[in-house]
């Protein structure tokens, strides 16, 4: 097993490598700078441009400030936002835990509602139920984030009355954030009403978070336990007298979660991506806004130390997903 | 059975004479459901109204002061000013008795006097300051208000009279010290953090003297404050102001319904219609300080011809263009700058819409087959809330006159840079919206000989306008400045190196609870003198 996890992160390093180039040119070709973005249409001389620009050291030729910046991120210093003067580690890890409390719990919705129904699906393969979670399924991805989390704000928020319209917790509580997840916040303020309220404001923006991962779940879950289902030991474990709780919920469902734990760690991704949207829509104070917010203010050590600490994220949750192959299947690790 | 019902009765009684105390000494706290987060919380550094919002009006005061909801300047942290002579040297007397914010991470020990205001500018203005470089150095407002070559020296006459000596008479100058980058900050916190070694916390956790002090941010999600219980001015008629970051417009309605939030900025055009029927919301209007135009390089042919650009501007059908691109929410400009700015001269006749004459006008001056190329904002902004549209309307209209329009548009930054390039092709859509009500403002940044190669998108440079309008920067007679940007205006409208376009109308809706908000002329949001119901 450790041989495996050493082989799998070998393959991680350079990828991580990459990932820090790809940031740092990512950013730089994008037309515009932020020097030029901060004056706006007052507009500022050349010579005051080029003052700044060299201020900031954009000036050096890109290799020598890509130099620059690997020998900062061996220090393990990520920079400082040129807007807001804060360190990048700091603002990213203030944020960090909304976006992960919101992921976390859209992908336990996916996985809640996603996996069941899936594996109805494939054993009442053709019935009504099968096509209408395939119907869902297809509408679910293919709606777009945007305007299904409006439409749950102005039916649930606005028409019912049933869930706040946004933001994390009601502003009747105040408290310093401990861990930075509100839900655990919460809890600890010892504030009535106040871990209740959390988990009111989480309800819609983890649906419409989670409603892509699970239409993907669902999917993909059906067609893996269908083949699964045909497979020859399945069909000896039925001839063997197996009850079909037994025959599915122990011998199919193994072999047919390796695809989809595949997805659900793709999914993660995708969350990041979703993310984006649903923290805009839902004022919720992650990284996905902060991350566009400073694309759009070419905040470059801000992009480039934000898309790093991301791809690190994810590339560490794919490398637990294949580390979790092995441990569900050895043959896998075995054969690697 | 008299007992238990007296009883009953006295509960019920005293239960509701308690509830009525709780709610008379329930603190006012105002929700603002501001539209995005503030780059931080010093006003120097930055340029943004939603900055602004957050510090410089909430946070801080200046030496002068626009009147709530106006463009008149009032005294501010100087109680009154002298202006000598030669305009070249301002005193101001100080307000005595002015606290700044106590605080858990501050307790002043002084009241605010000279050394306060020497600081604040000092910081700016001297690059050898202690705390000039601190958190980067760049004070781009400052800088793009000329100061540092205007301000020769600010001089401390006593603890309560500070002198700025300048360079050359400036006429807008108590207007510009009522602008946020001059917000005064406390020089004993200053030198406090700097002895404690940690002078960048000066700006991230700010005390002013403003009616607001500052209590907690966190990131992209709320900001905290409380009334400045000894604010010059008397405490704030609301106990909390708290702004709920909330980025979406349509959401930021869905609040406002829900009362989430008393006050929204930004509306979105769509929901105005069902924001004024709504009986829980006053939706306010207000013209706004601004002007969106089309601005010609003048200094390419066949643009550099009068004549050229006057015809073009005839083409353009501006009453269609606010109808579809504005939505109501504006009215025609036909003036450099907005009505609502003195000095506005109303006696200027707009070019008419007259297509027939517009393509004679063409002919006569030689001009067949014109390809041209309009420049499409990517943003949107109140003076211009949707440019692609505008210059697809104005296209349209070029081409009933034989002229065909290439629409071109880049990436906001890209667009400001290229824009401002002497030789570039083609005529921007553009806009402002005004730092101080004063015509100099426009006509000096926007269309001055200065300013080409810069703000001047125009290029244009035409000495009888420029020399009325650095004339009128240097008169300090009222009415001697209103004769000349009056002429000044009817120069503009005669050599036409803008279409100009419309003055927007900005719109604000808040909950019927609120009382006396005013809409700020200013774009921003004042929540001083407001009350809850």
């Amino acid at each position: 097993m450790f041989v495996y996890f050493l082989k799998k992160l070998i393959v991680v390093l350079p990828t991580f490598f990459g990932v820090t180039l790809v940031a740092f040119v990512f950013i730089r070709t994008l037309p515009g700078d932020p020097v030029m973005l901060m004056a706006g249409e007052r507009g500022m001389s050349e010579e005051r441009h080029v003052e700044l620009m060299a201020e900031m050291g954009f000036d050096k030729p890109i290799l020598v400030q890509y130099g620059v910046y690997l020998k900062q991120l061996a220090g393990g210093n990520f920079g400082t936002s040129i807007i807001t003067k804060q360190p990048v580690l700091k603002e990213f890890t203030a944020l960090f835990p909304a976006t992960v409390e919101l992921s976390l719990c859209a992908m336990l919705i996916a996985v809640f509602f996603g996996l069941p129904a899936g594996m109805i699906a494939a054993t009442r393969r053709g019935s009504a139920f099968d096509h209408s979670v395939m119907t869902a399924a297809l509408t679910g991805y293919s709606m777009p984030i945007f305007w299904w989390g409006l439409l749950l704000i102005i039916f649930f928020s606005g028409i019912l009355g049933w869930t706040p319209v946004s933001g994390r917790v009601s502003l009747l509580y105040f408290f310093e954030p401990v861990t930075g997840f509100m839900l655990i916040d919460s809890l600890l303020s010892g504030q009535a009403g106040a871990f209740s309220s959390a988990v009111s404001h989480l309800i819609l923006p983890a649906i419409v978070l989670g409603t892509i991962p699970l239409a993907v779940i669902a999917r993909q879950t059906r067609s893996a336990m269908l083949e699964v289902l045909s497979e020859d030991y399945v069909r000896t474990a039925r001839a063997k007298g197996l009850g079909p709780m037994r025959v599915i919920g122990l011998h199919a469902l193994r072999n047919a979660m390796i695809p989809v734990i595949t997805v659900i760690g793709l999914q993660v991704g995708v969350l990041f991506a979703g993310a984006i949207l649903t923290e805009t829509i839902f004022s919720w104070p992650g990284i996905g806004k902060w991350m566009v917010d400073s694309i759009f203010r070419r905040d470059y050590p801000a992009v480039q130390g934000g898309l790093l600490l991301i791809a690190a994220i994810v590339m560490i949750v794919n490398l637990v997903v294949d580390l979790l192959y092995g441990l569900i299947n050895p043959q896998i690790r075995h054969t690697d | 059975m008299r007992k238990p019902k007296n009883l009953i009765a006295a509960f019920c009684g005293a239960t509701l004479l308690l509830a009525s105390m709780q709610a008379m000494a329930a603190p006012k706290t105002l929700v603002f459901c501001s539209e995005g987060s503030p780059e931080g919380f010093n006003p120097v550094f930055y340029t943004a109204g939603t900055t602004f919002d957050a510090s410089s009006r909430a946070i801080f005061d200046k030496l002068s002061a626009f009147k709530r909801g106006t463009t008149e300047i009032e005294p501010g942290l100087a109680e009154k000013w002298d202006i000598s002579p030669d305009g070249l040297e301002y005193t101001f007397h100080l307000r005595k008795g002015v606290k700044f914010h106590t605080t858990p991470y501050f307790t002043p020990t002084r009241d605010f006097n000279a050394d306060d205001v020497v600081f604040t500018f000092m910081r700016q203005f001297d690059k050898n300051h202690p705390y000039h470089k601190v958190g980067g150095g760049k004070y781009e407002y400052f800088n793009s208000n000329s100061m540092p070559d205007l301000i020769k020296n600010i001089v401390k006459v006593d603890d309560y009279t500070v002198k700025f000596v300048l360079s050359r008479p400036e006429a807008p100058m108590i207007a510009h010290l009522a602008m946020d980058f001059a917000s005064i900050f406390s020089a004993e916190y200053a030198d406090k953090m700097m002895k404690a070694g940690t002078p960048d916390k000066f700006d991230f956790e700010p005390i002013g003297t403003g009616p607001f002090q500052y209590v907690a941010y966190q990131k992209d999600a709320v900001i905290r404050y409380q009334a400045h219980p000894n604010y010059w001015r008397g405490k704030a008629a609301i106990d909390n102001l708290v702004f709920a970051i909330t980025p979406d417009p349509s959401v930021r309605y869905q609040k406002l319904k829900a009362g989430e939030c008393h006050v929204m900025p930004y509306p979105n055009p769509a929901d105005l219609e069902a924001m004024a029927k709504d009986p829980a919301i006053t939706l306010m209007k207000k013209e706004g300080l601004n002007v969106g135009y089309l601005a010609y390089n003048t200094s390419i042919a066949p643009f550099d011809n009068v004549k050229v650009r006057k015809a073009l501007n005839m083409a353009i059908n501006k009453q269609a263009i606010l109808d579809a691109v504005y939505q109501g929410a504006g009215k025609i400009a036909k003036n450099p700058f907005p009505p609502t700015i003195w000095s506005y001269n109303d006696d200027v006749v707009d070019d008419p819409y007259d297509p027939a004459a517009a393509k004679k006008a063409l002919t006569d001056a030689g001009v067949k087959d014109l390809k041209m190329k309009i420049w499409a904002m990517p943003v949107q902004r109140p003076y211009n809330p949707n440019a692609r549209r505008m210059a697809e309307m104005i296209q349209s209209d070029f081409a009933q006159v034989g002229v065909t329009v290439e629409i071109v548009s880049y990436e906001w930054a890209e667009y400001l840079k290229r824009s401002k390039e002497k030789d570039r092709d083609g005529a921007v859509l553009l806009g402002w919206t005004a730092d101080i009500p004063d015509p100099d403002n426009f006509l000096n940044v926007l269309l001055s000989c200065d300013a080409v190669g810069n703000a001047n998108r125009a290029q244009w440079c035409y000495k009888p306008f420029d020399d009325l309008v650095k004339k009128a920067k240097v008169v300090s007679d009222i009415s001697e400045r209103t004769k000349l940007y009056k002429e000044a205006q009817v120069i503009f409208k005669e050599q036409a190196p803008w279409a100009t376009i419309a003055n927007s109308i900005v719109f604000q809706p808040v909950r019927k609870e609120v009382v006396d908000f005013r809409i700020d002329p200013f774009g921003g949001n004042v929540f001083y003198g407001v009350d809850l119901k």
